[in-house]
């Protein structure tokens, strides 16, 4: 699946990227990793409840993406959002913690898993229902373009959403006004269990672009630097008022579509040949061996978020349930306006 | 577990198996009845309600859909049209706003819009209910959108044996029906179901205990609930609790609710589905008008909060009904 023009592509961005940088999003994939696999261990444990989705082995496509960007512009995404969120800066602990469903989770436990949401960071919230967040992004782009503001946003879906008439309907939109939204899709080849020949006429979905007239390209969603080099790009399309683009990300999920699937639609050796592409190995062979970097630097990345991460389950495992008496709390609006 | 029993090769289902029964009859009765949603052919839908149909009867009547509710009810209707029995599904009650349009505008009123000279025999199923702690979005009890439109059927078993023979019917219907199954009963309830074949008929409540002193009157998830607060208060109360199961939420059988409450003279409705709006409001009102001269006292509601359902179990399960403040409900009208 490594494509010509990704190889080139992520080369760029690595002679671009200085090391910090570099650094950097070895950091956060890593951040990522670690908060997926220890929220498994607190589902299974019990302590986490409800639908869970998580994020690892697409860690490349939210943080390639994401460091595109500047800290003022916005990101949208799905129920599998746990990644972008903390991507996008949210401390981890307030994501521990809502999924925990405690008071001090980001949304005060109210939402769980699938709705995180930080307007601070500006992370305009997962979606639950698929195709939801669509045109939620268009509307976001429609407000940056009419108040004449230099955001771009982001917006993150699976390809399960392409069928939805919300995908088109944003798509069609978006182009037609210029709007400074571009599209991620998530191509991880399945939706629950069906995959996506079962479920789409045109199986490289970056063509989906063609006929909303947008630029539309097909990136490795295992290659972090793959993936900023095509957000770079879409970014300063639409920042120059050029309008909307489609990026398609090729990646895998790991593990089965929620925590109570097995996944037993795909074979082990799949998954096998997607795990030696793993987007973090990815980078540590390039960081050790293209940039010199030590090894032991790496390490200490690794064990400064694992560190992170164990505080995280600490704090949401210490943290208080909601108060029922806050129960009918934000059903409408309190004290003139959202409260950050 | 509370059903009727009758013929004489029992065999015990549960709540899921019993749907998966029926899908497995109809199919094999009618080969205009096909299957159709997402996941619910090689994955068996994700609850397992359909397991087992693909193998039974092929990709051609057990077909696997993108995710596109819109598309999915729309197509099921076009079908319906040319005489073909589609069951669809909506993975969760949730989703079946994306397929609103469908439902109420094309699917119901398409008899109606053409003069008697067409009709829809379309199931849409939808698994709706909390208590798995599935927030916002995976929780609902929308069965209230769509209760208040003519030319629909709205159904909502509580048991095996009525999940079976409700659907059945369903299925069996020329009109549209939308089916939901509460989530939380699929595996939690299970009864000894006749062999052979069986209908519930549509429009029909049941009583599913007798009582003297107040009535109960509700449907789908809480139905259980109900009949275990009525053993509680008849213990350490003496009190004697009718409850009524309803079965269909549309057209509702008028006949029972007031036969009940006349019987009776006060009744409490509980359902699962919030207060503000909700079908509880509607029998009042029936109850009100038609059984006025039999009241002992309000009719009264219980329901969930008017909120949404939040994902923190503590407050999830502070704002659905359940045995104990039914319980304390029945106390206070008994008391009136
Ligand atoms: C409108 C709607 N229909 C169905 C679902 C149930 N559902 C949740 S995720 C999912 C699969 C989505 O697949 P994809 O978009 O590829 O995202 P991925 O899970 O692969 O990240 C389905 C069918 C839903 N949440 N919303
Ligand atoms: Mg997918």
């Amino acid at each position: 699946m490594a494509l010509e023009r990704d190889k080139l592509t992520a080369e760029r961005a690595l002679l671009t990227l200085g090391e910090s940088e570099l650094l950097e999003l070895y950091r956060r994939m890593n951040l990522i990793r670690r908060f997926e696999d220890r929220t498994a261990e607190m589902y299974a444990r019990g302590k986490i409840t409800g639908f869970c989705h998580l994020y690892a082995g697409e860690e490349a496509v939210a943080v390639g993406a994401i460091f595109a960007l500047y800290d003022k512009d916005y990101v949208v995404s799905t129920y599998r959002e746990h990644g972008h969120c903390l991507a996008k800066g949210t401390p981890p602990r307030k994501v521990m913690a809502e999924l925990f469903g405690k008071e001090t989770g980001i949304s005060h436990g109210r939402g769980g898993s699938m709705h995180l949401f930080d307007p601070n960071l500006r992370f305009m919230g997962g979606y639950a229902i698929v195709g939801g967040g669509l045109p939620l992004a268009v509307g976001l782009g429609l407000s940056i373009a009419y108040k004449e503001e230099p955001e771009v946003v982001c917006c993150f879906f699976g390809d399960g959403a392409l069928p939805q008439g919300a995908f088109h309907e944003s798509l069609n939109m978006a182009s037609l006004w210029k709007l400074p939204v571009i599209f991620i899709c998530e191509n991880n080849f399945y939706g629950m269990g069906t995959l996506v020949q079962n479920a789409i006429c045109q199986q490289e979905l970056y063509r989906f672009a063609e006929p909303y007239k947008m630029p539309g390209v097909r990136v490795d969603g295992m290659d972090v630097l793959a993936v900023y080099q095509a957000t770079m790009e879409a970014t300063a399309r639409a920042r120059e008022g050029e309008g909307p683009s489609l990026i398609e990300a090729v990646t895998y999920r790991y593990r089965g579509h929620s925590m109570s699937d097995p996944a037993e639609y795909r074979s082990k050796r799949e998954e096998r040949i997607w795990q030696e592409r793993d987007p973090i190995k990815t980078l540590r062979r390039r960081l050790v061996g293209e940039r010199r970097v030590p090894e032991s630097r790496l390490e200490a990345i690794e064990r400064e978020v694992n560190a992170i991460i164990d505080d995280a389950v600490r704090y949401a495992d210490e943290s208080p349930e909601p108060a029922l008496s806050d129960l009918m709390k934000n059903v409408y609006v309190e004290n003139g306006g959202p409260q950050s | 577990m509370v059903g009727a029993l009758s013929g004489n090769l029992a065999m015990e289902a549960t709540y899921l198996k019993a749907i998966n029964q029926a899908l497995h009859e109809e199919m094999a009765r009618d080969e205009n009845v096909f299957v159709m949603g997402e996941d619910v052919a090689e994955l068996g839908g994700a609850f397992k309600v359909t397991e087992g149909l693909l193998t039974a009867f092929g990709e051609e009547r057990v077909i696997d859909t993108p995710i596109s509710e819109s598309l999915i009810v729309g197509a099921g209707v076009g079908a319906a049209v040319l005489g073909m029995r589609p069951v669809v599904e909506m993975q969760f009650a949730d989703f079946i706003s994306c397929g609103f349009d469908q439902i109420v505008n094309t699917a119901a009123t398409l008899s109606y819009r053409h003069g008697g000279k067409a009709s829809c025999p379309m199931v849409v199923r939808a698994p709706s209910g909390a208590g798995v702690h599935g927030a916002l979005f995976h929780s609902q009890n929308p069965e209230a959108w769509f209760t208040r439109v003519p030319g629909l059927k709205v159904v909502a078993p509580a048991t095996a044996y009525d999940a079976k023979g409700l659907l059945k019917s369903a299925i069996r219907d020329d009109n549209p029906v939308i089916y939901f199954e509460h989530k939380r009963l699929y595996r939690s309830i299970k009864e000894d179901l006749p062999d052979g074949d069986f209908t519930v008929p549509l429009g029909k409540a049941e009583v599913r205990r007798e009582g003297r002193d107040l009535s109960i009157i509700t449907y789908g998830g809480t139905l259980h609930q109900s009949l275990d607060a009525a053993r509680i208060v008849e213990k350490e109360d003496g009190l004697s609790v009718e409850v009524l199961d309803l079965r269909t939420l549309l057209p509702l059988d008028r006949e029972a609710i007031l036969a009940t409450a006349r019987r009776t003279g006060k009744v409490l409705v509980v359902h699962e589905d919030r207060l503000t709006g909700g079908i509880g409001g509607e029998i009042a009102a029936i109850v009100a008008d038609e059984a006025f001269d039999y009241l002992d006292g309000p009719v009264r509601r219980l329901a969930a909060l008017d909120t949404h359902v939040p994902f923190a179990p503590p407050l999830e399960e502070f704002v659905l009904p359940n045995t104990n403040k039914i319980v304390e409900a029945i106390r206070n009208l008994a008391a009136y």
